[in-house]
């Protein structure tokens, strides 16, 4: 079955193109109100392309097998405008006028907060992949799963990997100074709270605690401060405008502290951007192309990494980012779940995607009670000669640590 | 309270901290003047209180940033770093040139309607303005790091990058032209007749719709260089023009209308008072004290107004 699918899909591909085989399988619609205007519009954008990719290739490789009958995926998508009120209001649209069973989730914590209630009320089940508050998870909701790590462990590597520097030099974890500048909103907050977890573990000294404003455009009143209480940590998340005003005005400044680690970097592109200011700060990534992760679909990270490229022209020159690269797994646990679930049925479509224990070249997916993903790990990366190489954790890491920065 | 203190203790413990603040300060703050002084012309010659100002800096800083990105000066040989100060006066003429299209299409309706009309009108003109930079331009921060050198004093405590100088310069001899072309052109002489007396101004011969219009495309095109310079030093975002027309607003609302060393006083103590609140009550509130700065001047203002009543009695 799936060779005969294979192969008249290969040969209509090239006569025809998609529709003959189309014709042949039933269609699955999902829906997903996206962000392809206003603030969230580059990764609303990034999560779009991931999510067509993803369909596509499954598509292409005999599509979803429900009972024994072939199925295609197809998304309908809305822009939401990166407005919450409005990303509701067509999570509705999508369920009472389009006849959407299937949800995959928008782009950032908060539209997913928005379109929580929406999915839940109808008991629609939302793979979602770009909402990794962990406010997201303590509400009880049933129908949602994220298949990202929840934002506080964004960073909290780094603690930890600050408190193993200081045991191999001698000195005891609770001398470690930490300064932490993050956004006020519930994304970055969490990851603060993450950050101040891990240090309380340790004993460490929080000696500056700031929280940036939304139109955030200069930090310089925060980096004399770090200049003058010299921290051994400093951690910064503020969206990509927050990298990038940091990573400019740390060159600037030439601030030295022994260890940077912020969020975002990728999204500001500090590396084309600013160069060598970017140098030795480590940034939080939910993956990384050099993972050895794979599956039979995408096969490994970086082959997904390149096939993505020759799909999107447009990622040619920057590592394609991890946005697209989870979306793409929402796409692959919905498949999976439905050929486990082996009907259309919504319930026990959602009773799949709970039990969901699925190697995917993003990483492994297994869900909690609560909905989020609680098998893989986040990775640090550092910026090292304009590359960004995996330097934590150590069982993934490709490159040492270099520490403290220069 | 405990961080507060912590930070006040800062500023005693090492005294240079207190130049470094205010340097910084007078720096955005030269730029913040810069958008200022526009808004005080329009709002000053036609009435119109223009919620857009911030956009146009904005804009004008991505009209710098997309020359330099798209490398046709480059192509002739120049180098990135001048191709960001060609910029400049790129983004003035481009600048004048929508100010000028903004005006025939808007706000020639809304001139010497009430002031409803015209924060509708421009209000609408913002979100229009920042939507279409969002669609052009992507949602991403974006800036120019041009290769210049960083100047260190004190010990490294104390920075003032190269660009920012030269972006203070520039704002500077900007703001002395504009003096001198309102003092000494006939265009100046007609601009300071409108504002005193429209009507006046339109019985003494004096083409009132063209002077609004060149009086709208003059502000578009302050805002224009104060954005370019903005690209140069800091970041922008499609969405960061609220930043910049709030300022305007505190700044000429402070200083008061057709008040030109006012309006720059007033600029620069609001940067180094954002400065100086955000070292000791941290970032976040640093647009709040912009806002609580405006809040003191106005009760000033009326109690020295209500002072002078008095004296009248």
């Amino acid at each position: 079955m799936n060779v005969r699918n294979a192969l008249l899909s290969a040969a209509s591909a090239v006569a025809l193109g998609s529709s003959a085989s189309a014709m042949e399988c039933g269609t699955i619609t999902l829906g997903s109100a996206i962000s392809l205007t206003g603030k969230y519009a580059t990764n609303g954008v990034h999560a779009q392309n991931g999510y067509e990719f993803a369909v596509s290739k499954i598509n292409e490789s005999g599509g979803i097998t429900v009972g024994d009958k072939c199925h295609h995926f197809e998304v309908v998508y809305y822009d939401d405008e990166s407005k919450g009120d409005r990303g509701a209001t067509l999570a509705e649209r999508l369920i009472n006028q389009d006849g959407v069973q299937y949800m995959l989730g928008p782009y950032s914590s908060g539209l997913t907060k928005a379109i929580a209630p929406v999915t839940e009320k109808y008991r629609i089940p939302m793979v979602e992949a770009e909402g990794a508050s962990r406010s997201l998870f303590n509400k009880g909701y049933r129908y949602l799963f994220a298949v990202l790590s929840t934002s506080e462990q964004y960073l909290a590597s780094a603690i930890t990997l600050a408190a193993e520097k200081a045991k191999a030099t001698g000195k005891d974890p609770s001398e470690v100074t930490i300064a932490i500048a993050v956004e006020n909103d519930p994304f970055s907050l969490d990851i603060r709270a993450g950050v101040l977890e891990h240090a309380g573990e340790h004993g460490m000294r929080v000696v500056l605690d700031e929280k940036l404003p939304r139109d955030l455009s200069d930090l310089t009143a925060i980096l004399t401060k770090v200049k003058l209480v010299r921290p051994d940590v400093l951690v910064i998340s503020g969206h990509s405008k927050g990298a990038a005003t940091a990573v400019r005005q740390i060159g600037e400044q030439r601030i030295s502290v022994p260890m940077i680690a912020m969020t975002h970097c990728e999204a500001a592109d500090v590396t084309g951007n600013f160069g060598e200011f970017a140098e030795n700060i480590l940034c939080s990534t939910q993956w990384a192309e050099t993972l050895t992760y794979e599956d039979p679909i995408f096969g490994s990270a970086a082959n997904y990494n390149a096939e993505f490229k020759a799909a999107y022209p447009e990622y040619a020159e920057k590592p394609v980012p991890y946005q697209a690269a989870q979306a793409s797994a929402a796409v692959y646990v919905f498949k999976d779940a439905f050929e486990r679930a082996g009907s259309l049925d919504r319930e026990a479509v959602r009773d799949a995607i709970a039990e969901t224990d699925l190697a995917s070249f993003y990483g492994q997916i297994r869900f909690s009670e609560a909905g989020n993903n609680i098998a893989k790990p986040m990775v640090l990366r550092q910026i090292q000669n304009g590359r960004y190489n995996v330097v934590a954790p150590s069982a993934f890491a490709s490159h040492d640590l270099i520490w403290p920065r220069p | 309270m405990d961080q507060i203190l912590f930070n006040i203790g800062l500023l005693f413990q090492f005294p240079l901290v207190n130049l470094k603040i205010v340097i910084d300060g007078l720096m955005i703050g030269a730029i913040f003047a810069l958008a200022a002084y526009g808004l005080a012309l329009v709002w000053g010659v036609m009435n119109v209180k223009n919620l857009a100002q911030g956009d146009f800096v904005i804009a004008g800083g991505y009209t710098s940033w997309f020359l330099v990105r798209t490398g046709w000066l480059q192509g002739l040989g120049l180098s990135d770093n001048a191709a960001a100060l060609i910029g400049v006066p790129v983004a003035i003429a481009v600048m004048a040139g929508i100010g000028w299209i903004c005006y025939r299409l808007v706000i020639t309706r809304v001139v010497e309607r009430d002031l409803f009309t015209s924060l509708l009108a421009t209000f609408g003109l913002a979100i229009m303005m920042a939507q279409i930079m969002n669609l052009l331009f992507g949602s991403d921060t974006q800036s120019l790091k041009l290769e210049y050198d960083t100047l260190y004093f004190a010990d490294g405590l104390i920075d003032v990058p190269i660009a920012k100088l030269i972006g203070v310069c520039m704002a500077a001899g900007l703001a002395v032209a504009v003096i001198l072309f309102m003092k000494n052109s006939r265009m100046g002489q007609a601009i300071r007749a409108t504002s005193q007396d429209s009507r006046a101004a339109r019985v003494l011969g004096i083409d009132t719709e063209r002077v609004y219009a060149f009086t709208f495309s003059l502000n578009a095109a302050i805002c224009g260089a104060a954005g370019a310079i903005i690209v140069m030093v800091w970041v922008i975002q499609p969405f960061y023009g609220i930043t910049y027309s709030i300022r305007a607003f505190v700044i000429v609302t402070a200083a008061g209308l057709g008040n030109l060393p006012g309006v720059i006083a007033a600029g620069l103590g609001i940067g180094a008072a954002e400065q100086y609140g955000s070292h000791v009550f941290g970032i976040g509130y640093q647009q709040a004290i912009a806002v609580l700065l405006l809040l003191l001047v106005l009760v000033w203002k009326l109690a020295r107004q209500r002072r002078q009543r008095r004296v009248l009695e």
